[in-house]
């Protein structure tokens, strides 16, 4: 209180000095400037200015968390990238006869062991482990076992599998030998993601355009806020509601084998999209200048026909924008397609079958496998791919929406 | 022009009746959704259930209470609302006070806060895995415990602190609004009364944003409460005995308690009624929020067209 106080009394002495100054003497201290900075500066604070570049500081925060997602989150996948992981089970046996002619690295990794555990072995204990590893790739017969699962080539490409009758694409990351192919889960990701935009996309945009054009204004001030309420509701009761009630009518309704799969994934999942795709398409709706319509209407059309044919054209790179940040939001969402989707890695393109999503595999996966093991850094891989994907979607939908205001205000 | 428009004009009609069936459905589709929960959720309702704890049985529905998941989503937000909070407004306040509206840094910094709003939120997951448990914890751990084990590990403290990387946007985005919604002549005014800038920011320009910026305060609240993916790993536990009796613990959560609920309970049909008790709970409380911020907003927005 005190200081308020003080304030203006200061300030009302520095101005009447600085009145005296320009009346009195002609030549003036510096050059015209706004009051407020020559004022600031005569009386510098240090306080003050120390606060202000903390403010600043601080400011810079949002641009840090992303620096620090993207170096964190991708940090733990870089030795998958770069293909610096094996996880070669059988190797051609070595000797015991020639463990004095091998590096000791190699052994290292041969027997499965870390450098630092292995130099505090003696070498009884190494030969008797030399041997028991021989015996151990005499008895596995497993061909596979003899595949680096976590190289580029097995995440993306098909491989016949021993046991399995052709080249298949096999996530089974918990198996006697780790199966990390990542194209099931893609598939998955994708056919959750298209069945949530093709029922958010219609009905998102079709509200949006009742909504901005059509509706009784009286009406508007309801039904926006009600929309906008939907993307309240937390995924997980979303999914909850998906898993418990909507299953159960669907499978009634389509009479499908699985109770969970992708089609109930994805209308739980267009229901958290509907309110993104509602809210910039109507904005982008909204920000078409009246005189479009105005001049529409004069011409003679009507409503529906302003809206359908003026209307729309002019503000669909945002329903375009509001489609890709859909995307980005259905890729994204987990808890959903954790409950609802079934999570079986199968590749199968019905919307009938059960799925799994990049998201839920992270999920569900992350809490039981061992920290910095090859399991561990695929997930953050995965990761990384989410965080890619949905950082492109929502720079593209971000520049088209910039784009898009920025002419509509020059135009009107 | 004036002959089609006497006649009845079906594919207008028809235009008007697809888009307005579409407004309807979504409504309906709430509507069933919130009926559902509400008709299934209130029969489960007491102060036992409400005030009651999980050590008498977590799936028995006549004993199961939901106080600790309460209690551990309230500390959540808590210590989550006190770090988003300054951040939040900090960033508000020199983005619409100080920054120059078309420098290349002021729209990185836009960009950068659109990006992380759309971040999935699985990856603040292991974004909070990553940083805060392994790489702040295991730091902290290092340099004052030597090495034994304290912060590096899930706890309350590194959810809190990932809800508030999460929610950070929302919470920037409604203090912006507040802060333009505020008079220039209002900072004009305050400037040639030989106040300086920061004077001006808060002790003029704050105290009028305060309804805004409480406003985003609580949808970042909402949020917080009903995002489950990002705190799985960072210190949610399925089950624990006891209250969290400090940050460093783990604790139990409303949303989390659902998803454990509806995927591993080990007799579904029997527990269904905890589940939606649970579930009535959360939304109450996640759309009670929601509300409150909907009309402190509209009330705001009413203000500045009449003033």
């Amino acid at each position: 209180m005190n200081d308020t106080i003080q304030i203006p009394a200061r300030s009302v002495g520095a101005a009447s000095s600085d009145a005296t100054a320009v009346l009195g003497a002609p030549p003036p201290r510096t050059t015209p400037k706004p009051f407020s900075t020559s004022l600031a500066r005569r009386h510098p604070r240090r306080l003050e200015s120390l606060v202000e570049k903390l403010i600043f500081l601080i400011s810079l925060s949002a641009i840090l968390l992303i620096f620090l997602i993207f170096a964190f989150v991708g940090r733990e996948s870089l030795p998958v990238i770069f293909g610096r992981t094996d996880n070669t089970r059988a190797r051609k046996p070595i000797a015991v006869a020639d463990i004095s002619h091998t590096p000791r690295a190699e052994l290292a990794l041969y027997l499965g062991l870390s450098e630092t555990e292995f130099a505090t072995y003696d070498v009884a204990t190494v030969q008797t482990l030399v041997e028991l590893k021989a015996q151990e790739l005499a008895q596995n017969s497993n061909p596979d076992s003899r595949m680096n699962t976590t190289s580029w080539r097995m995440m993306f490409q098909p491989y016949h599998w021993f046991g399995y009758n052709k080249p298949e694409f096999i996530w089974q990351p918990v198996s006697e030998v780790p199966k990390y192919n990542i194209v099931p889960l893609i598939i998955g990701s994708l056919k959750a993601t298209l069945v949530a935009l093709l029922v958010s996309v219609p009905f998102g945009v079709g509200a949006a355009i009742y909504v901005s054009q059509l509706a009784n204004p009286r009406w508007r001030e309801w039904i926006k806020p009600a929309i906008e309420l939907l993307s309240g509701i937390p995924s997980v009761v979303l999914g909850f509601f998906a898993l418990i009630v909507m299953a159960s009518i669907l499978q009634g309704a389509f009479g499908y084998a699985s109770r969970l799969n992708a089609l109930v994934a994805g209308l739980a999942l267009g229901l958290a999209v509907i309110p993104v795709v509602f809210t910039i398409s109507e904005d982008a709706l909204s920000s078409v200048p009246q005189s479009y319509l105005q001049a529409a209407l004069a011409l003679g059309a009507s409503r529906q026909q302003a809206a359908w044919q003026v209307v729309l054209p002019a503000a669909l790179p945002g329903v375009f924008a509001a489609c890709v940040l859909g995307f980005g939001r259905a890729i994204g969402e987990t808890m959903i397609v954790l409950m609802a989707s079934g999570n079986a890695t199968i590749v199968s393109a019905s919307i009938f079958d059960s799925c799994r999503t990049l998201t839920a595999t992270i999920a569900a996966e992350l809490a039981e496998v061992v920290f910095g093991g090859d399991h561990y850094r695929i997930l953050f891989l995965l990761g990384t791919l989410l965080f890619a994907v949905t950082f492109v979607s929502n720079l593209i939908g971000d520049v088209v929406v910039h784009r898009l205001k920025t002419r509509l205000e020059g135009k009107g | 022009m004036t002959l089609r428009r006497k006649t009845l004009d079906w594919s207008g009609l028809a235009f008007t009746a697809g888009t307005g069936a579409a407004t309807f459905m979504i409504l309906l589709m709430l509507a069933i959704i919130l009926g559902n929960i509400i008709w299934n959720g209130a029969a489960q309702m007491s102060l036992r259930f409400i005030f009651g704890g999980t050590s008498e049985g977590m799936f028995d529905p006549q004993r199961a209470g939901i106080f600790p998941m309460i209690f551990g989503t309230a500390a959540l937000v808590f210590l989550m609302t006190i770090g988003v909070v300054p951040v939040g407004v900090a960033t508000a306040i020199y983005l619409n006070e100080y920054a120059r509206k078309q420098s290349t840094l002021t729209r990185v910094i836009r960009a950068a806060i659109n990006n992380l709003a759309g971040v999935p939120s699985i990856v603040f997951g292991l974004f909070g895995l990553g940083f805060f448990v392994q790489f702040v914890g295991g730091g902290i751990d290092r340099l004052l415990f030597n090495g034994h084990l304290h912060y590096a590990k899930p706890a309350l403290v590194w959810a809190a602190a990932t809800m508030a990387a999460l929610t950070l946007p929302v919470m920037i985005v409604a203090t912006e609004e507040a802060l333009r919604a505020v008079p220039h002549g209002l900072r004009e005014a305050s400037l040639a009364l030989g106040a300086t800038k920061l004077e001006t920011v808060f002790k003029v320009v704050l105290p009028q944003a305060l309804p805004g910026i409480l406003t985003g305060a609580i949808l970042a609240i909402g949020r917080g409460a009903g995002e489950v993916a990002p705190i799985m790993f960072t210190g949610v536990a399925y089950y624990l005995a006891h209250l969290p009796k400090g940050v460093t613990d783990q604790f139990m959560h409303l949303g989390y308690h659902v998803f454990v609920l509806s995927t591993q309970s080990p007799d579904i049909e029997r527990t269904k009624p905890i589940l939606f008790g649970t579930v009535l709970v959360l939304l109450v409380l996640t759309f009670l929020l929601n509300l409150s911020a909907v009309l402190v907003r509209a009330r705001l927005r009413a203000g500045r067209v009449a003033g």
